[in-house]
């Protein structure tokens, strides 16, 4: 069991709201996954080339990382950063940022890149982790939360989702895949590295594949019920879209409330029920192999 | 709590004041042998397991979206939700009757092995999942796999069908008034008999639906699937 939640705002007005409005839904999903949570925020506007960085050492000297980037890669690298968690804004190709990563700071993680997006997600009551990392005060167009109770691999802030490939691209899932292993063989063998041994990283760096690819968002989760093989609720976001699947069986639940200023996911009607007008929302819950998208 | 007002006509419980836990437990503790007829619950938000076990003749009002297992295993009580419900309402019902003004996610009344659920809206995957001889009647359309290994007792869908419709069917009968989107295995179309025409009627009544009779179809298991033939070798 794990719970998803996802808040895309038509109205833009209420993006200053975004964080208020979505942290009570991660919150109200703590039963369906109290061991880990995450977060992925869209900002409602082009911010430059940035990642999301989270340290596995606790005192990480974040002045050292900007001092050495400095003089490594591109001058005046900026970073805000609190606790183990930092934003970076670098105007540098990504394909270098990571290699630079690897090569020199092996203990960051990159929790995601793009000129959108931030990724924060880390292993605790989700609760804890939006008071940690300030979730209602964040703002944008739309976010992707999860909580997670882990069933098939470790609890760690870098198995907790929401999971992330490329740039400006995150998928958070409810579920587990039966064959995350072939998926991955494949995937190797183009080149494509995997950062942990969870199976929902094999259905997001698939889908990034595809994405990259040149495929639709709609084309890739097409794709993706030909391969993915298990039981899944998928949510994902791209800078401007949410995307919801379900598998064919339609194992795990899902329901969207939508009204003229939102469209609000959950697992449970619970995590909707505090949202303003969902009383008159139009509600339905999305069909066993179908695919849902809605652009900001 | 002043949830418990004696001298008011119905027993409310806000459960924006109060938990679940207090309301189960005056449904099955106090409330047989008060004299009680009626409970209203305020404010249930999506909240899990809503007059679950009850065991008395009372009516109970939910006014607003419950979640999962509304009314499981209920025996007597006649519970009303004015909303919609999640996963598994009357999971295993015995008697009474569940009624839900709204939608209903999937798995309604698996199990149950009597009384009747009523889902005036749309209903969705695995409606009358294993039922066991309860009723349901369906206002609107159901999911796919609706009546998987339904064993006794009848589903009436007064809107269409989705896939897989009564897949590996015992004896429960399926009444579709609209399109069958799909039947899974073991299931078949059969001709309507006068039984059947007064079968539907009988429900449609008690659910307060008003339909051509001619326009419902019967759906019942071919029986080829779950009597053992050791010569199919697996093939089905």
């Amino acid at each position: 069991m794990c719970g998803i939640v996802g808040l895309l705002l038509k109205n833009p007005s209420l993006n200053g709201q975004l964080g208020q409005l979505v942290t009570p839904m991660l919150e109200s999903m703590s039963e369906r996954g109290p061991d880990s949570a995450g977060l992925a925020v869209f900002a409602d506007t082009d911010r430059g080339e940035k990642y999301s960085l989270f340290a596995q050492d606790a005192d990480f000297d974040w002045d050292a990382l900007e001092r050495a980037l400095d003089e490594a890669l591109v001058p005046t690298p900026r970073i805000e950063a609190q606790g183990r968690y930092a934003r970076l804004y670098l105007a540098a190709d990504p394909h270098t940022v990571r290699h630079w990563f690897e090569e020199h700071f092996p203990a960051l993680h990159i929790l995601s890149a793009g000129h959108f997006i931030d990724i924060y997600k880390d292993a605790g009551h989700p609760a804890d982790i939006a008071r940690r990392y300030g979730f209602p005060a964040l703002t944008g167009s739309h976010a992707i939360g999860h909580t997670r109770m882990a069933t098939e691999s470790a609890i760690t802030p870098a198995h907790a989702h929401p999971f992330t490939a490329g740039e400006d691209f995150c998928l958070v899932h409810n579920g587990s895949l039966s064959n995350p292993y072939k998926i991955r063989r494949q995937l190797e063998r183009k080149g494509i590295r995997f950062e942990t041994d969870n199976d929902t990283e094999a259905a997001c760096r698939f889908l990034e594949w595809r994405l990259r690819d040149g495929d639709s968002l709609e084309d890739a989760l097409s794709q993706g019920f030909n391969v993915l093989d298990g039981f899944y609720t998928l949510l994902m976001g791209t800078h401007d879209k949410l995307a919801l699947v379900r598998d064919p069986f339609a194992c795990k639940p899902a329901v969207v409330a939508e009204t003229d200023d939102y469209v609000a996911i959950g697992s449970e009607y619970r995590a909707l029920a505090h949202l303003p007008g969902v009383k008159e929302a139009m509600l339905f819950e999305p069909k066993p192999e179908e695919i849902y998208s809605w652009t900001r | 709590m002043d949830t418990l007002n004696p001298t008011a006509e119905a027993v409310r419980f806000d459960l924006s004041e109060t938990t679940v836990r207090e309301l189960n437990q005056y449904l099955h503790h106090e409330l047989p042998g008060s004299g009680a007829k009626h409970v209203e619950v305020l404010n249930p938000n999506g909240r899990h397991n809503l007059a679950v076990g009850v065991d008395a003749p009372v009516s109970i009002d939910i006014r607003g979206h419950a979640g999962y297992f509304v009314g499981g295993m209920n025996k007597l009580a006649h519970i009303t939700v004015h909303g919609n419900v999640g996963w598994s309402v009357g999971e295993n019902i015995m008697s009474g009757s569940i009624r839900v003004k709204g939608n209903a996610s999937e798995c309604v009344a698996a199990s149950g092995h009597g009384g009747l659920v009523v889902i005036e809206g749309d209903a969705s995957s695995r409606c009358g999942i294993s039922m066991k001889g309860c009723d349901i009647v369906v206002g609107g359309s159901v999911g796919h796999m609706s009546a998987f290994m339904a064993q006794a007792g009848t589903l009436v869908v007064c809107g269409d069908a989705d896939p897989g419709l009564g897949d590996s069917l015992y004896e429960a009968v399926i009444y579709v008034r609209g399109t069958i989107h799909g039947l899974g295995a073991d299931a078949r179309e059969e001709p309507m008999s006068d039984d059947d025409y007064a079968r539907v009627a009988n429900l449609l009544e008690r659910a307060g639906f008003d339909h051509d009779l001619q326009e419902f179809k019967r759906v019942a298991s071919a029986r080829s699937l779950y009597h053992w033939n050791a010569d199919h070798h697996q093939e089905y």
